[in-house]
């Protein structure tokens, strides 16, 4: 059992308020949606939460299990059990996914004994070609072909708690079918927390989300049951600003 | 060396721009042979020293004293003659030892590739780190119809040695003619490479790989001369420099007035991995005629660091993280390199001085 906590966070970018006091508990096996409009501070909620760089924090914390994130550089972040799946995932040309991940592995002191059958079967698992080992991170894929090297990763590392940031942009309806349904299965099977940060309802219909905050201005205005992001399909952010 | 006075470029000359000329002391060094080993040449090689066949007026004082150093000492050229419809699959290796300090070498390596051969050479210059002496090596190949060369120069030198080569090649009708260089070693080590491309149809790749680090430098010019209609070229150097190292890259793309048809590019990548590091990247085009495609791009920055928390994001550590952008930048080099026994050797190599914590500082 894990938990996230992200207490009154407050975070500038270039000297712009962005957070204004962000409060989200995720627990293992949770699945909590955070969704807002364009600008709402969406995607700086996952960077800062993740340590990028460029990123300001004022006031709260968060913490993993009591240990806080934030007085730690982003590989150890990742290695103390978060994951974020990135919105744009940057090509880092010549890198295979099987280097990456033998090394993400090790730095935890994992096995790799294993991984090239692993890989293998989450990718199968995904409807993803297994040929992808071999090719560039994230070089001349498509945007699903992206979101599923994502999911692959994701499935492989076994974080406690995953951030998905947009993972719906950019990619097809059976991609983001099999990507989201891989998630759902992870909160069972390994008992995966996810914060699952979107614009659009169409993602919460594979990936069933316990909780839905709505995020406008920099600030968590409403929280609700799923039965917020029908409220919010049908009526728009409007509603909530 | 020799008694003729010998006056040497300066650094304000645009092709010695950047470049560590002034340093040189030739006074400083006696004219001597290398030790050169031949493997697989046997049947190849061919005694009478033709020299000149791409080579057709002395670049500069360098090819110059080659020239001159190869008229008396036939001993010092490598000429191989690839017959003509023949195809050599295992690569011919010509290693040159630098023995000692002091020395001031003129090599020559020709290779004169027959109608519809192939064949791949490699040239190794090698050297301990405590030689302090002068290497000046010309290539020369000559590319006839329908040939398929592939040259490439690995520079293994010593911190204390320094090279000053100038490569060659001419291509005839539909021939490819191929330049690897990959440089990690040597004190200041540069190459003028020249691919001309005088009859229809002729191809040419120049690939570079270099890697400074400590305090050497890496100075490359390179020259694509379209002089026929329907030629093609295509050049990639990618560098890395570290510590206080510095490389130069200065190349030009010349498509003369009857090269119509012709498409020609250009791409050279430098990674400068530490503050003190220094690279310096100037494509140029020369283009004659309108029917052309060309296009000419260089970089010259710190890793990406978009590319570095993508890496950290998964849980890799930083110092891993860099050495995966490395490898993988470079890896877009040594995976055209031609297939031949010394490529991971070559990526262990790579990557050994990418992981030293402290590269010697040359003594020169």
């Amino acid at each position: 059992m894990s938990t996230l906590e992200i207490k009154n966070l407050r975070a500038i970018v270039g000297g712009k308020e962005i957070l204004n006091g962000v409060n989200i508990t995720v627990n293992s096996g949770e699945v909590h949606a955070v969704m807002g409009p364009n600008g709402a501070g969406k995607s700086t909620l996952a960077a800062v939460i993740m340590g990028k760089s460029g990123y300001e924090v004022t006031e709260g914390t968060v913490t993993l299990d009591g240990v806080d994130m934030l007085a730690l550089p982003t590989w150890e972040r990742a290695v103390a059990g978060l994951h974020l799946v990135m919105q744009y995932p940057t090509e880092v040309p010549g890198v295979h996914v099987d280097e990456v991940l033998a090394e993400a592995l090790s730095a935890r002191g994992r096995s790799t004994k294993d991984l090239t059958a692993r890989i293998a079967t989450e990718a199968q698992r995904i409807g993803f070609d297994t040929g992808i080992v071999s090719r560039a991170l994230n070089v001349d894929l498509s945007g699903g072909e992206k979101k599923r090297n994502e999911t692959l990763q994701l499935a492989v590392l076994e974080p406690r708690i995953a951030i998905l940031d947009e993972l719906d942009s950019g990619l097809d309806i059976d991609a983001l079918r099999a990507c989201a349904m891989r998630v759902e299965a992870a909160t069972t099977e390994q008992n995966l927390g996810v914060l699952v940060i979107t614009h659009y309802v169409r993602l919460l219909e594979e990936l069933k989300a316990d909780k839905v905050h709505i995020l406008v201005n920099g600030r968590i205005v409403t929280t609700g049951g799923p039965e917020l992001a029908d409220t919010l399909e049908r009526d728009g952010y409007a509603a909530f600003a | 060396m020799s008694t003729t006075p010998v006056s040497l470029p300066s650094a304000e000359e645009e092709i010695w721009r950047y470049s560590r000329i002034a340093e040189l002391d030739l006074g400083a060094y006696s004219t001597g042979s290398l030790r050169t080993e031949t493997i697989g040449a046997d049947a190849l090689r061919v005694t009478d020293a033709i020299t000149g066949i791409a080579l057709t007026t002395d670049v500069d004082v360098f090819a110059r004293l080659n020239s001159e150093h190869v008229a008396s000492h036939p001993q010092d050229v490598v000429c191989l003659h690839i017959p003509s419809g023949k195809v050599f699959e295992t690569p011919i290796e010509v290693v040159h030892t630098v023995h000692e300090s002091g020395l001031i070498a003129f090599p020559r390596l020709v290779i004169d590739a027959g109608q519809d051969s192939e064949a791949t050479v490699i040239e190794r210059f090698i050297s301990a780190d405590g030689i302090t002496s002068v290497v000046c090596p010309v290539l020369e190949v000559r590319a006839a119809q329908s040939a398929r060369i592939t040259y490439v120069a690995i520079n293994q030198l010593g911190l204390n040695t320094w090279k000053i080569a100038h490569q060659q090649s001419v291509g005839y009708r539909d021939s490819n003619t191929r330049l690897f260089t990959v440089a990690l070693g040597g004190d200041y080590a540069r190459v003028r490479t020249e691919a001309r491309l005088v009859e229809q149809g002729a191809s040419t790749q120049q690939v570079a790989l270099y890697f400074a680090g400590g305090s050497q430098m890496h100075d490359f010019r390179t020259l694509q001369v379209h002089a026929a209609p329907k030629t093609s070229s295509d050049l990639l150097f990618k560098g890395a420099v570290r510590d206080v190292a510095r490389s130069v890259y200065t190349g030009l793309i010349h498509i003369k007035e009857n090269a119509r048809g012709s498409q020609a590019y250009q791409t050279n990548r430098n990674l400068t991995l530490s503050e003190g590091a220094w690279a310096e990247s100037v494509p140029n085009l020369e283009i004659e005629t309108n029917d052309v495609k060309c296009s000419h791009a260089s970089t010259v920055g710190p890793i990406d660091e978009d590319q570095r928390f993508y890496l950290e994001s998964r849980g890799v550590p930083p110092s891993v993280a860099e050495r995966l952008v490395v490898m993988g930048f470079f890896n877009e080099v040594i995976d055209r390199l031609p297939s031949f026994t010394g490529v991971d050797a070559l990526r262990a190599e790579v990557a050994r001085k990418l992981l030293a914590e402290h590269i010697e500082i040359g003594h020169s």
